[in-house]
């Protein structure tokens, strides 16, 4: 299986994506920004397809598209009120402008490539070839190494932004910057898994892990570790089955970590609650 | 199309009526506008709007494993999204589930989670049909051509028994929504109520998602009820006008998605956000005229208050 350049090219950008996926996810949840990164995969896909009506290669649409909007939605974030009726239409309407860019693509552009919408919707990780594989990695490399860079403060603003801010830390400036990450971690996830599944990604690893553990250093190197668990196993089983595409493999085993991580959280309760209880009983009687 | 639009109001709309596919599109877009619009303005008044937007996803996989079983669409969009809505209302509530863009939220990772997992079933489903990739497009963002008889047939019956059951609820429902304390109080079986408007989304869901497809039910299930409520703040006027939006929408929706190359999707997206955001203006305008603050509409008590719970 190793031998096969197709695995190899899908292993060396699924494993990048899957540790950059991961990482960013555990900020995301932490963040309660699932919906944003929702919003973003939405854009990804009327980006993407915006580009091939253009006829430019769809990577150029998906980054500018994201990232721009990602930087939007932090700006906006703070004095708009985003309510869900609000989100709700805008991420319809975007959608409904990628199959707008859709229709015009197959009617003027169409090169008989119609395979290309599925593409940017589901993603497919076994096409990519080997240059894109490794302008992935490399593009994933880099975003890792700066949310790494800005991890610490972001953790901090992230779990108490009025003291990191009394701190010094740059509170307005790290969640734009963040969520332009997270943007284009989303541009870069849609190549593997698709835009309309790239939120499974990002958010299914990073809440196993709050289930596995309180301490949220662990929880981000777990979160990036599942990820990646996730794509190398999703891989190999789809190479397995060929009759399951990757993408279905990929995201059946994330959500099967968090039912399993979701699971074990509340098994762990259950046993704990007894001993809690005959703690707390006598104090409270007493006070 | 082989048809020309030649600006005819009278003309263009017989040549449109000279198609049966067309006729059906029309007769079925009417039926799922006016269940969408009633269902959807309430679905806003509970803030449950997400929850609408899982269920028309989770119809999703239900109607791409019918089409691979061999069997009609309807089953799979009726029978996933009615049994989406029984799963989520035994669900235990914790926090609100819409939880936008703050605060940490399991629920908005877990409901994360589930969307993209149902979305990678249906994938799933539509690869294991080889051949049928064509389809993929109408499953997501509807289509107008290839209704049948019997799907309307299906569709009638469902949204029928779908406001009945509306109407029985009314008072009790828009009670509980508008202040369930004081409803659980009088004796009102909030809860009841609650997964019994579960359901009806469901229906309302699955049956929009053969319109517009399953990512675009916003469309015609919330953009209609969202104007509505910026329009007026009556329940009775707030439900009629929401219907006649959805109406509208999906009337011009389908003729233009006739007379141009583009999808059906784009048009009733389109058409929906331009409504919203017209009302959402005309709402700032007249209330600036008003020389008073601002009323938020819907009425204070239902956005603070715990509605839908």
């Amino acid at each position: 299986m190793l031998s096969l350049p197709f695995i190899q090219h899908a292993l060396l950008a699924g494993t990048a994506i899957a540790l950059l996926s991961g990482l960013a996810g555990h900020f995301v949840v932490l963040r309660g920004q699932v919906f944003a990164g929702d919003m973003l995969s939405h854009v990804a896909y009327a980006g993407a397809l915006a580009a091939l009506a253009a006829g430019l290669d769809p990577r150029v649409g998906l980054f500018a598209s994201t990232i721009a909007v990602a930087v939007g939605i932090a700006l906006l974030a703070g004095k708009a009120t985003a309510d869900d009726v609000i989100i709700g239409n805008a991420m319809a309407w975007v959608l409904g402008l990628g199959v707008f860019f859709l229709a015009f693509y197959t009617t003027y552009r169409a090169t008989g490539n119609s395979t290309a919408n599925v593409t940017v919707l589901f993603g497919s990780i076994f096409g990519i070839s080997g240059r894109d594989a490794a302008l992935a990695a490399a593009i994933a490399a880099g975003l890792i190494v700066v949310l790494l860079l800005i991890a610490r403060p972001l953790l901090f603003a992230s779990l108490d932004p009025e003291v990191a801010a009394a701190r010094g830390v740059p509170v307005r400036l790290l969640g734009p910057l963040f969520l332009a990450i997270v943007g284009a971690t989303a541009a870069e996830a849609s190549q593997a898994v698709g835009a309309l599944v790239l939120t499974g990604l990002l958010a299914a690893p990073a809440a196993a892990a709050y289930h596995l553990t309180n301490r949220p250093w662990v929880a981000l190197a777990l979160a990036g570790a599942l990820a990646v668990a996730a794509m190398w196993l999703g891989i190999t089983l789809a190479y397995a089955v060929p009759a399951l595409p990757p993408t279905f493999t990929i995201m059946t085993i994330a959500a099967a970590e968090y039912a399993v991580a979701a699971l074990i959280a509340y098994r762990r309760r259950q046993r704990h609650a007894p001993t809690r209880n005959t703690t707390t009983e006598p104090t409270s009687v007493t006070s | 199309m082989t048809t020309e639009l030649n600006w005819n109001l009278v003309d263009d709309i017989r040549q449109l009526l000279s198609f049966h596919f067309m006729l059906n599109a029309l007769r079925a877009g009417t039926i799922v506008a006016g269940v969408a619009g009633a269902v959807g303005y309430l679905m806003v008044l509970r803030r449950q709007t997400f929850a609408g937007h899982t269920l028309a996803l989770i119809g999703f996989p239900g109607a791409a494993g019918a089409t691979w079983l061999g069997l009609n669409t309807a089953v799979g969009y009726f029978g996933f999204c009615v049994a989406g809505a029984l799963i989520i209302s035994a669900l235990p509530r914790r926090g609100a589930p819409n939880a936008g863009l703050g605060g940490f939220s399991e629920e908005s990772a877990a409901i994360g989670t589930v969307q993209a997992f149902a979305l990678a079933c249906g994938f799933l489903f539509v690869s294991l049909y080889s051949g049928f990739l064509n389809g993929l497009n109408s499953l997501l963002f509807g289509t107008i051509i290839g209704i049948t008889d019997q799907q309307v047939l299906v569709l009638l019956i469902a949204g029928a028994g779908c406001l009945l059951v509306l109407i029985l609820l009314g008072r009790r429902l828009l009670f509980s929504t508008i202040d369930p304390e004081v409803a659980r109080a009088k004796g009102v079986p909030t809860r009841l109520v609650g997964t019994a408007f579960l359901v009806l989304l469901g229906v309302a869901a699955g049956g929009t998602s053969q319109i517009t497809g399953s990512l675009l039910v916003f469309a015609l299930l919330v953009a209609p009820a969202a104007a509505a409520t910026r329009l007026t703040a009556q329940p009775a006027a707030g439900v009629a006008l929401s219907i006649m939006l959805a109406l509208l929408i999906t009337w011009m929706g389908e003729a233009f998605a006739f007379f141009s190359p583009y999808p059906i999707g784009f048009w009733v997206t389109t058409l929906g956000f331009a409504a919203f955001l017209l009302a959402t203006a005309y709402r700032g305008i007249a209330d600036r005229i008003a020389r008073h603050p601002p009323i938020p509409y819907p009425p204070r008590r239902v956005l603070s208050g715990s509605a839908g719970r």
